[in-house]
């Protein structure tokens, strides 16, 4: 393999569980709900995971446990924020605090053994033969497929181009203006909110059965958190999502290479990297002339919906 | 809190009816009760004779009434298209944005309401916004519409348009339900009236045989009507000048011209009517007068001495009250109290401010002060001021701006949701301003308003004063044209 390419396919590894995460939170804002949790589901899908193939042997076992995970701590997150009306950034970080303390403790018997069973690449038919390209976008696992192409073009779809979606949009923006059509708002909301935490906790299981693969304290690393910037910088779009999640792979990718063929670049600022470009990626759009509107933050998130108010 | 009490109305095809009475008469909670948001603790609710329940929007929408609310249910960051097909069941499974404007520009064309499809809902003028509320209620098959005080926020070209489509809609054999404060438009329009007061219907009426005094009667009831504002003398030639512009120009962020080449002077005692089309300046020229905008050229004047920098503070500071057009936005924290935004403009002085400290009880003393001012109805100081009616928050600002304009009040629209008693108090205050020695700036779109009210009248088009002249012996008709430029 050319170092361009091992290059790019590392990019898209780690870019995956970026991807698939920031979809998860993608859904919950697009509803309207903050979900600053991401951090926490990220730990408790990726320990979920490494315990379920220690037992079952299966890295769809592993995911789908995950998502079950997920899907319930979500239900719990969205029982507070939507129908309690909770502050949503509270109950974020409590889920992260929780999710990350929770996770050490029951990943303690598997912490730094290599996970019992991983993702195994799958070749694309005659793309992943291209010259460059081909090893490293298309000699890829499962999940990364799901996180880069599925997953953005059934979003895209789902939001922009059926009636569901535009219902969806709305109660983001406006959801007296819901109500008033009709509209089950909290009960969307809910579903959405749960739905996008389940799909979090997939980016756990992507992260220690494919990125690592294994489980450690703490290695989730604050990719949780680049997520919820990753949404912001792109403006709330699924496929600039899956753009900019690889651009961060990117950045992630460089420190590797640079630290295997010894660039002496000192490793720390390397490992800093990632970090650095989160703050960048989100000063700089912030710098330039004005955001168009196309690409704020829906009108109504992070704000509990009641009812009487006018 | 009982808000309907035993309220009668019947409603028949082919008719606008009118809906009167003061602010807070339970008019919109009976229209938000046949909409479904609220249910009624008693009574029932008859559609072509049948006893029909009423649970939520979507079972109103589908027993064929449709409501336009005073502030619109639309989702600003969404085209026309969106917004029409929101919550519609006929709205086709696969949306994307093409499907929906084609399928909007049918429908505009089919009841007869321009519309953009493309357009965002934020870049709309009030009117053109309404037009998409009217249209997304009749593209859902609605037989009666409700308007609440659909002609508040229009200027007079929309509302004749508006009530184009309405006529074509009754004519159809649908019926209307119009919640309105303006008399002459609820007689030009209406079939027939009813009035409510405290909660009750009082009266159902013809409109044929009504007039303005007969149903202010009966909005107002036994209490006395408040006295006719008496029109003072206006102001001597020699009076003193408060506030004077300057060859005053302005422009928004875009660089397009707000306010071209303006002179003015409010003289003490007049009261200074500022006619036109909204859209014209209007809100510039109030904002130049008040401080909140600074002039790119010419300069504002306060009792003859140029200001430097103007801003808002010294201008209320000076005694200059300001009654902005957009009250909720831009005169109120809309989730601070009733009684914090009372004294939103005295917090700094005595006796609320104590040094670096502020004195409660003394701004409690304040605040209720106001309120009793305003008439305000309120039992809970506390209660955040977005609870409050347009009609109330109206009066609140209005009563807060009257305390600290000792030299110039400038009121944009001030009467803009209010009832014929809050409108006739607020005219008489006015006059009580002007007869104290101060200058009064009325801005209006209603020419009866101002040849009534006004000492002289200086006509605003396109950011340029197009004439001014003493409002006594003024032509209307000579006013119209000015005011569409001519």
């Amino acid at each position: 393999m050319s170092m361009l390419s091992s290059l790019l396919g590392n990019a898209v590894l780690s870019g995956a569980v970026l991807a698939l995460a920031g979809q998860g939170e993608l859904l919950a804002e697009r509803v309207g709900v903050l979900n600053l949790g991401v951090e926490g589901l990220l730990a408790l899908g990726g320990v979920t995971a490494i315990a379920t193939v220690a037992a079952g042997h299966d890295p769809l076992l592993g995911l789908l446990a995950a998502v079950g995970v997920g899907a319930a701590v979500g239900c719990l997150f969205a029982a507070a924020t939507v129908l309690a009306r909770a502050s949503q950034v509270l109950c974020g970080i409590a889920l992260t605090t929780g999710g990350l303390g929770l996770a050490a403790t029951l990943g303690r018997p598997y912490a730094g053994q290599p996970a019992a069973a991983t993702f195994q690449p799958i070749d694309i038919p005659l793309l992943d033969r291209l010259p460059v390209l081909g090893p490293a976008l298309f000699h890829q696992s499962a999940p990364v497929y799901v996180a880069f192409l599925v997953l953005p073009l059934a979003l895209q779809l789902l939001l922009f181009h059926t009636r569901h979606g535009l219902v969806l949009r709305a109660i983001g923006e406006n959801p007296a203006a819901c109500d008033a059509a009709g509209i089950p708002v909290v009960a969307l909301r809910f579903a959405y909110v749960a739905l996008g935490a389940a799909i979090a906790a997939a980016a756990g299981a992507d992260l220690t059965l494919a990125f690592v693969p294994s489980w450690s304290d703490g290695v989730t690393a604050g990719r949780g958190w680049i997520a919820v910037a990753l949404v912001i910088f792109a403006g709330y779009r699924p496929w600039r999502i899956a753009v900019g999640a690889f651009l961060f792979g990117l950045v992630n990718a460089l420190g590797y290479l640079a630290q295997a063929r010894d660039w002496g670049v000192a490793p720390a600022f390397l490992s800093m990297l990632p970090y650095l470009a989160t703050i960048l990626f989100m000063v700089l759009p912030a710098l330039s002339a004005r955001s168009r509107p196309a690409t704020t933050a829906p009108a109504a998130l992070g704000l509990p919906y009641y009812r009487d108010q006018r | 809190m009982l808000a309907n009490d035993g309220v009668d109305l019947a409603l028949m095809p082919g008719e606008i009816h009118a809906l009167l009475g003061e602010n807070g008469a339970g008019k919109s909670t009976l229209m938000n009760v046949l909409t479904g948001l609220y249910q009624p603790d008693a009574g029932s609710i008859a559609i072509d004779g049948q006893v029909r329940r009423i649970d939520g929007p979507a079972a109103a929408a589908r027993a064929g009434i449709g409501m336009v609310h005073q502030h619109f249910r639309l989702v600003p960051a969404q085209t026309v298209a969106e917004n029409v097909h929101l919550g519609w069941s006929e709205t086709p499974w696969r949306a994307s944005a093409r499907v929906l404007e084609a399928r909007t520009a049918s429908l505009a064309a089919r009841f007869g309401l321009a519309v953009a499809p493309a357009a965002r809902v934020a870049d709309l003028s009030a009117g053109e916004q309404q037009r998409v509320e009217i249209l997304r209620v009749l593209a859902r098959g609605a037989r009666i519409l409700i308007l609440d005080e659909p002609t508040a926020v229009l200027a007079p070209a929309e509302v004749a348009t508006l009530f184009a489509a309405l006529r074509g809609f009754r004519g159809r054999g649908n019926a209307v339900v119009l919640i309105s404060h303006k008399l002459g438009e609820v007689l030009e329009i209406a079939d027939r009236i009813t009035v409510m007061r405290a909660g009750r219907s009082v009266a159902t009426c013809a409109a044929a045989g009504a007039s303005r005094s007969s149903l202010a009667r009966l909005i107002v009831g036994d209490t006395a009507p408040p006295p006719p504002a008496k029109p003072g003398a206006g102001a001597p030639d020699d009076a003193p000048v408060l506030l004077e512009l300057r060859d005053v120009g302005a422009r928004d962020r875009r660089g397009i011209t707000l306010l071209d080449g303006v002179s003015l002077r409010v003289r003490a005692g007049e009261i200074l009517g500022i006619a036109g089309v909204a859209g014209n300046g209007q809100r510039a020229l109030s904002e130049v007068l008040t401080g909140c905008l600074r002039p790119d050229r010419g300069q504002v004047l306060l009792e003859g001495t140029v200001v430097a920098r103007p801003d808002p503070r010294t201008f209320a500071e000076a005694g200059i009250g300001h009654i902005p057009e957009d009250r909720l936005r831009t005169a109120l924290a809309p989730d601070l109290s009733v009684a914090e935004n009372a004294v939103l403009r005295e917090y700094a002085r005595p006796p609320i401010a104590r040094g670096f400290g502020l004195d409660p009880r003394a701004a409690g003393a304040v605040a209720r002060r106001i309120v009793e001012a305003a008439g305000l109805d309120v039992r809970d100081p506390r209660v955040p001021v977005r609870n409050l009616s347009g009609g109330n928050q109206q009066r609140l600002v209005a009563a807060r701006e009257r305390r600290i304009a000792s030299r110039v009040l400038v009121a944009a629209y001030p009467t803009r949701g209010l009832d014929v008693g809050a409108v006739a108090t607020l005219h008489a205050a006015m006059h009580r301003l002007a007869a104290e020695g101060c200058g009064v700036v009325l801005i209006s779109e209603e020419l009866d308003e101002l040849l009534e009210h006004a000492d002289r009248i200086a006509v605003l088009f396109a950011g340029r004063i197009a004439g001014l002249l003493p409002a006594a012996g003024a032509d209307p008709e000579r006013l119209g044209l000015l005011m569409s430029g001519q």
